[in-house]
């Protein structure tokens, strides 16, 4: 299992280490800082790294690299996914994740890594437990501990934790019962130059934020359950019922958590809701090639598209751009060559573009082809899938909690080939 | 200390630390040394705060990675803070440190063995833990007596903490091996779904070849399954699959299947694999189908590496028609991080190259972006290629060319290697993949061009019959194209096939000699290649040109040429005339061989030998410490092994199991891969963790039925200890005798049972003996009877948590435990009193005249043993009669629908029926909806905690000693002024629904729903009466104090 965790900053800093089982050199790591020299981007340093005597397993995360040291057969998964909820625990308890807040928070930090790890077996990952266990810090508390000299350890230890749900904690109480649902999609689509679907596909989740006091048991309810192709669920959520009824039951963590997400694939047609009409000629004369982008929104069921954003990753050749956009601001970094449109909203009936030539570095080869285009954008209150929730029932509880729905559509990878 | 040690310092530091200074060290390590020497004050204050601080600044050292070893005497100390911040810091850096230094890490020992006692169980947790990990291996004998401890402790957090020191103490000391295997053993039959994952992670680090302790227990690991938190998952499943592996027939056996046929051919097909399912899951055992089952809904877990798990297990163990479920799941986790996304594309390209069928349906989703990172894109690239058949190719095609325009060459390189792997293993494209190929050679990028033409060339070795033209236009391209590569593979094609194209290649040649010296090694050979080539076929146009390159090659620097040109020079120059006869006579034939054309095949072809997701799996080598998984057995070993049945008595436990497997067989000979039962499913959901508890339960609770017949005598044999005494106390008045003795009695019993205690610690036989003692009393031999004797035997540590439901308490004595441990020598006994006052429920005027009353009947309920059943009363006090159906139902709680219905009612009429409730832990009152015809009250049911929980009949020993337990936080207690002349027990039985235990009043239960313990005793004293309950769960016990003492006070 997980032997030693290193947190190593951009630069290649080692800048908090920990052991659980024999101290590892840190000197381990170069075999790491190898594999990050040789590979462009942080994204591209493989996972697992064999080194003769040590595997190492990283993530990169919050501009952080986060690697871990075994010494034996571990399935890597489990180590990145535990990685991953370290810093989902990181971002819960300081709000951000990054260098500062970690070195700022170090003993907060050690003190959770030595909960949630013990001899390299994962122990209390649920941030309900971890919270009864160590307090997350926050203003309040930070400036009370500055004058008592108290931390955030709590003092008397919880005794709830070890109740049959592990991930709501006893004795929850608030004065406003309260439970918000965000349905969110985005969508993830291959666009090719005629602007025809290559692949599209959406990746939905539940978010929530529930705030209700003692054991309440939920049931949410979807008009149409049936568009979902393939779900995953938080553990609170009765596998069960979902197979036999298609609903969500479930006693909810307490704070916010992701109920599920799900994936509706090709199989479902759904409407993209954008197009996107390009004439880029790069290949054209030396010293001024042309480019013409129009954005448009297509089948939105009356809503309009927001935070409309456009990025292109041009080619090494192109010096620079002279656009004119009839709507919002470009900008064009020379040094990462990168075309960066931000389009703001569209209102309706106006059909945003940008145009204008891009000048090319001369005497190189020119760009042996066009370079294709991100697209971001957000859809109020609106699921493309057509996903909808159609009711959520307490049980267990007397009070009546407020209530509340949001959909929200935005691009994946969101992708046109030019 | 003084509160002002930085002052305090400065004085005397210099005068300590001065020498140092002089004698030559530098500036930055007199302030490491002042520093650390103001942590060591601060450490020595009397005042938390500092050392709090202290800690705080020694922890960021370690975290940092500096050595702050030398601080380790003045750290050790504080471990015996009481403040628990800073005793927290301190077992960080012990744990860290205590390895460097033996001795003094000792000094903490006695710390942890006494928190090891400490009645919060977080603490006890907490200094198994660091007793564990500090490696110092002297203690070990000492961390061998915590961990048993630790493993039949109340607490299943302690438990957990017991399970994950094993592995410590094992790396520690090996040879503790087959002491340890014992503990594990008794770890592996915890039912507690929180210890579970880490049972099984112990076994899997100490002895993973003792297959035969997982017999017992693997029903219960796949029952449990789906409750374990998800790290213990990963784990449990990976251990079974080399389980089943071992244990279970090949489920693909006997079914021939094309394993690349896709899988949504056409319905005919579906159909007949329907049916092949039918016949296999005939012959699959049972057991082998209750684990894939069981697994099933994990492919739903949001942890990713459960999901993955689950997807090796069915890839390794299952047949191939149930596989689809799983393709699905893992192209779900494509979409996660991009760290999962690479390990799944990495597992899904080694499934790939075997069944491509399976993935061929979500080829789409492998489709590359330009934003993927490098090692992404290559590995759908893979993947897509992998994926070519006839019907797809042309779709693949189209995505390959246009994954030619990107911008990352190495991704470029990769796709057009695709592109020919698709056109050599789909010979129907072959043609025009080669064309396509073709036209990139006047791509602007010479890359690309380059990369043709390596690839063209393994092409044309596969089919080199025509493409003339080809070879031509290739070798007009020899001069501008300055990639080494490509140009070696031009020259060896014009070489090898220099008689389709005679004219050129010698010209070529020609060119190559002039430009030879400036070429890479890589050309020079195939340079020397063609030259020898073409003087063997076509001597009179090259013998001079071939004998130019060879001096040439003769002074080359590269001594591999050098090489090579001496030994060619032997073939085609001979000095001597003896070998020239021989070795020119076979140059032809030695150089112009048929060569065998290249495999272009998935570099993921091999790592099928690992199992799909292992980290041996992903780096393609074996990794230390990987087990290989056993290949299915011919003939799979006796199943029978698994029945956790008793030998001995065959009445009831074997038909309960028998019971369950048709029923298993005939829901698996309805599946088919996409049905499940869902019945089942719905049981198993509902009852979650407890479905197997349950099962039980069931069998308790219908052998309670059975008994209530039969042994009217045993349960008056259980009042008997009530009996005498009311009539004594009530009718004479006479509380004073009772109240002023059992205090005195109580004292002296339970000095004696103390005494008694220490001596059964010391026979441990004690306990067990006691119980038969009274037992032969009873003149039936129950079922329970017979397992309570059989608990007392010496081997059922696997049967007895199956039958004994209290979940939370270990089961069987351990010859090594200090303190004799539980025996379960209680069991749960028909009510002793049932109160028969009703209470309202719906009152007359809220119901439009009817009434409904309730009571609570305290029997078994039979829907569900986990319920309470509540009789209700309903009356019409109307006039008029109610033709419409009146029903109770319990809407809180949906799972269990036991509500109770009467049709229609006559005016001025009663009925009754019987409603079951399941309160569970909620403490709330129970929302019910009463609907008489159309119309629905909302009602509300209050369930007092007395009424949630069963008599338990045990022996007054047995009571002291779980008394003992349950103190401290435990315990409560309370005073209660009680009317003079009311009978106590009385009282309280109708408060509690619990059963006497010896005279003194004394009384014990278990709740219905946990099966937790609860003890209640009164000690009366004059006009006051002290009520203590002891439970493990406090707000249970204070719930249940409150209750008793507003009820004796009313």
């Amino acid at each position: 299992m997980i032997h030693s965790v290193f947190i190593i900053n951009k630069t290649g800093d080692v800048f908090m280490e920990k052991h659980w089982k024999s101290v590892v050199p840190r000197s381990v790591c170069d075999y790491f800082f190898d594999a990050q020299r040789k590979s462009t981007t942080p994204d591209d340093i493989p996972p697992v790294i064999a080194t003769p005597h040590h595997y190492l397993i990283s993530i990169y995360r919050c501009s952080l690299f986060f690697v871990a040291v075994s010494l034996t057969e571990v399935p890597p998964l489990f180590v990145i996914e535990f990685f991953h909820r370290v810093v989902d625990t990181f971002e819960d308890y300081f709000g951000e994740c990054n260098e500062t807040i970690i070195k700022e928070n170090y003993v907060v930090v050690y003190e959770l890594l030595d909960e949630m790890l013990d001899n390299g077996f994962p122990l209390a990952t649920e941030s309900n437990i971890l919270k009864e266990l160590i307090k997350p810090p926050n203003i309040l508390r930070t400036l009370k501990n500055t004058i008592t000299g108290d931390s955030n350890m709590s003092s008397t230890l919880p005794m709830g934790q070890l109740s049959n749900i592990p991930w709501r904690r006893q004795g929850v109480k608030y004065t406003n019962n309260e439970a918000y649902f965000d349905v969110i999609e985005e969508v993830d689509a291959i666009l090719d130059k005629s602007g025809g679907i290559v692949n599209a596909e959406i990746q939905g989740r539940i978010e929530c934020c529930v705030k209700l006091s003692g054991m309440p048991d939920l049931t949410l309810s979807f008009v149409n359950p049936r568009l979902v192709d393939d779900v995953s669920f938080h553990p609170c959520v009765r596998y069960r019922r979902w197979e036999s009824e298609k609903v969500l039951s479930f006693i909810p963590p307490d704070g916010n958590f992701i109920l599920m997400t799900y994936h509706v694939g090709g199989m479902n047609a759904f409407p993209i809701p954008v197009y996107v009409r390009h004439h880029i000629g790069l290949r054209g004369e030396p010293g001024g090639a042309r480019l013409d982008i129009t954005i448009g929104p297509k089948q939105t069921m009356g809503r309009l598209l927001e935070d409309v954003k456009l990025e292109m990753p041009m080619p090494k050749a192109v010096l620079n751009c002279m656009l004119t956009p009839s709507q919002g601001r470009y900008s064009f970094d020379p040094v990462k060559k990168v075309l960066f449109w931000d389009v703001g909203r569209i209102e309706a009936g106006s059909v945003p573009n940008i145009r204008g030539t891009v000048s090319l570095q001369s005497g190189a080869p020119a760009p042996k082809s066009n370079p294709s285009i991100n697209l971001q954008f957000t859809l109020t209150q609106l699921a493309a899938s057509g996903l909808r929730v159609n009711r959520l029932d307490m049980y267990g509880e007397r009070y009546k909690p407020f209530k509340g729905v949001k959909y929200i559509t935005k691009a994946g990878y969101f992708q046109v080939r030019t | 200390m003084s509160a002002s040690p930085y002052n305090d310092y400065s004085g005397s530091g210099d005068t300590e630390y001065g020498q140092e200074t002089l004698s030559g060290s530098t500036g930055f390590f007199t302030a490491d040394y002042k520093r650390h020497d103001d942590l060591k004050n601060m450490l020595d204050s009397n005042k938390d705060s500092l050392k709090l601080e202290a800690m705080k600044r020694i922890i960021g050292m370690v975290a940092k990675g500096r050595d702050a070893s030398d601080l380790f005497p003045a750290v050790v100390k504080n471990v015996v803070s009481k403040n628990i911040e800073v005793k927290k810091l301190v077992y960080v850096y012990l744990v860290r440190y205590a390895e460097d230094q033996q001795d003094l890490a000792l000094l903490s020992i006695s710390t942890f063995q006494r928190a090891l006692k400490d009645p919060n169980q977080l603490i006890r947790a907490s200094a198994l833990r660091v007793l564990s990990s500090i490696r110092v291996p002297v203690i070990v004998p000492i961390m061998m007596l915590a961990i048993k401890d630790g493993v039949s402790d109340m607490s299943p957090y302690v438990r957990k903490a017991a399970a994950h020191a094993i592995p410590k103490l094992y790396v520690l000391d090996p040879e503790q091996k087959e002491e340890l295997m014992g503990v594990i053993e008794k770890l592996l039959s915890d039912r507690t779904t929180l210890v579970m994952g880490s049972a099984v992670m112990a076994f899997e680090d100490v002895c993973p070849e003792r297959t035969d302790l997982i017999h017992k227990t693997y029903r219960k690991l796949c029952n449990l399954l789906t409750d374990v938190e998800e790290w213990g998952q990963v784990i449990i499943i990976n251990m079974l699959t080399r389980y089943a592996r071992s244990q279970f027939a090949d489920p693909t056996q006997g079914a021939l299947e094309d394993p690349n046929r896709p899988f949504y051919d056409s319905d005919d097909a579906d159909k007949d694999e329907e049916d092949h399912t039918k016949e296999k899951a005939k012959q699959m055992d049972p057991d082998h189908r209750l684990l894939l089952q069981n697994t099933r809904p994990l492919l739903q877990s949001r942890n990713a590496s459960v999901v993955m798990a689950v997807a090796q297990l069915y890839y390794h163990c299952a047949p191939q028609s149930e596989f689809p479920p799983v393709v699905k799941a893992l192209i779900r986790l494509l979409r996660s991080r991009r760290e999962v996304q690479s390990i799944v594309l990495n597992v899904v390209a080694a499934m790939s190259t075997k069944r491509k069928g399976l993935f061929e349906h979500y080829m789409k989703s492998f489709y590359v972006r330009s934003t993927d990172p490098t090692h992404i894109k290559l590995l759908k690239l893979e993947i897509l290629t992998n994926l070519a058949t006839e019907s797809n190719i042309s779709l693949i095609l189209r995505e390959l060319g246009t994954y030619i325009g990107e911008g990352d060459p190495e991704f470029v390189a990769a796709s057009i290697h695709s592109i020919a792997r698709c056109a050599s293993e789909i010979k129907e494209v072959a043609d025009t993949c080669l064309n396509g190929l073709v036209l990139l050679l006047s791509n602007p990028d010479e890359a690309v061009v380059a990369e043709s033409v390596v690839v063209i060339r393994k092409l044309l070795q596969l089919q080199p019959s025509h493409h003339k033209d080809i070879i031509t236009q290739m070798a007009k391209m020899v001069d501008t194209i300055t990639v080494p590569n490509a140009r070696a593979s031009i020259l060896w094609l014009l070489g090898e096939y220099s008689e389709r194209v005679p004219g050129v290649a010698p010209d070529v040649l020609r060119k190559m000699a002039k430009v030879f010296i400036e070429q890479e090694d890589i050309v020079k050979l195939q340079i020397l290649n063609l030259a020898v080539k073409l003087y063997v076929t076509n001597p009179e146009q090259t013998s001079l040109l071939t004998q130019y390159i060879l001096n040439l090659g003769k002074y080359d620097q590269s001594y591999d040429i050098r090489d090579r040109t001496r030994f060619f020079r032997a073939f085609i120059f001979p000095v001597g005339d003896a070998q020239k006869s021989q070795l020119v006579k076979y140059a032809k034939k030695i150089f112009l061989t048929n060569k065998p054309p290249p495999i272009i095949e998935s570099r993921f072809k091999d790592r099928e030998e690992f199992q799909i997701g292992t980290l041996s799996n992903y780096i393609n080598a074996k990794a230390m410490g990987y087990w290989e998984l056993p290949a299915f057995p011919e003939v799979p070993p006796d199943p029978s092994v698994r029945n956790v049945e008793i030998p001995s008595s065959p009445s009831w436990p074997a038909p309960a199991r028998t019971a369950r497997k048709p029923h298993t067989k005939g829901k698996t000979s309805k599946v088919s891969f996409y049905s499940e039962s869902e019945e089942e499913g719905e049981e198993e959901e509902n009852e979650g963790e407890e479905s197997s508890e349950e099962e039980e339960n069931e069998e308790s609770s219908s052998e309670e039925e059975s008994e209530e017949g039969s042994s009217e005598e045993e349960s008056e044999e259980a009042e008997t200890p009530v009996k005498p005494k009311p009539p004594a106390a009530t009718p004479k008045k006479a509380d004073e005798p009772p109240k002023k003795k059992p205090a005195p009695v109580s004292e002296s019993e339970s000095e004696e049972t103390e005494s008694n205690e220490e001596s059964s610690s010391s026979e441990e036989e004690a306990l067990p003996k006691s119980t038969p003692k009274k037992k032969p009393e009873s003149p039936p031999k129950s079922n329970l009877d017979l397992l309570m004797d059989l608990d007392f035997g010496t081997d059922t540590s696997f049967s007895s948590p199956m039958l004994m439901p209290h979940a939370t308490l270990p089961s069987t004595p351990s010859k090594e435990m200090l303190s004799a441990a539980p025996t379960k020598a209680w069991k749960v006994v028909p009510a002793v009193f049932v109160p028969t006052t009703y209470k309202t429920l719906l009152s007359r005027t809220a119901g439009g005249g009817c009434e409904i009353t309730y009571r609570f009947t305290r029997t078994p309920n039979l829907y569900s043993p986990r319920m309470i059943s509540v009789e209700l009363v309903y009356t019409n006090m109307g006039d008029e009669g109610i033709n419409e159906s009146i029903s109770v139902k319990n809407v809180g709680n949906e799972d269990f629908k036991a509500p109770s219905v009467v049709s229609g009612l006559q005016a001025q009429r009663s009925a009754s029926g019987t409603m079951g409730i399941d309160p569970g832990e909620s403490t709330q009152p129970l929302k019910l909806e009463i609907a008489i015809g159309g119309l629905v009250h909302p009602a509300q049911l209050v369930v007092p905690i007395g009424e949630r929980v069963r008599p338990l009949a045990m022996d007054a020993a047995t009571f002291t000693a779980e008394r003992s337990k349950l103190k401290g936080m435990n315990e409560n207690r309370a005073k209660v002024k009680v009317a003079p002349g009311r009978s106590l027990s009385k009282d309280l039985l109708s408060l509690v629904n619990a059963a006497p235990i010896g005279e003194d009043h004394r009384f014990a239960c278990q709740t219905v729903s946990s099966e937790c313990l609860i003890l209640v005793g009164l000690e009366p004293s004059g006009e006051d009466c002290t009520v203590v309950v002891n439970c493990e769960k406090m707000v249970l016990a204070s719930m249940l104090l409150k209750e008793i003492r507003e009820g004796l006070a009313a």
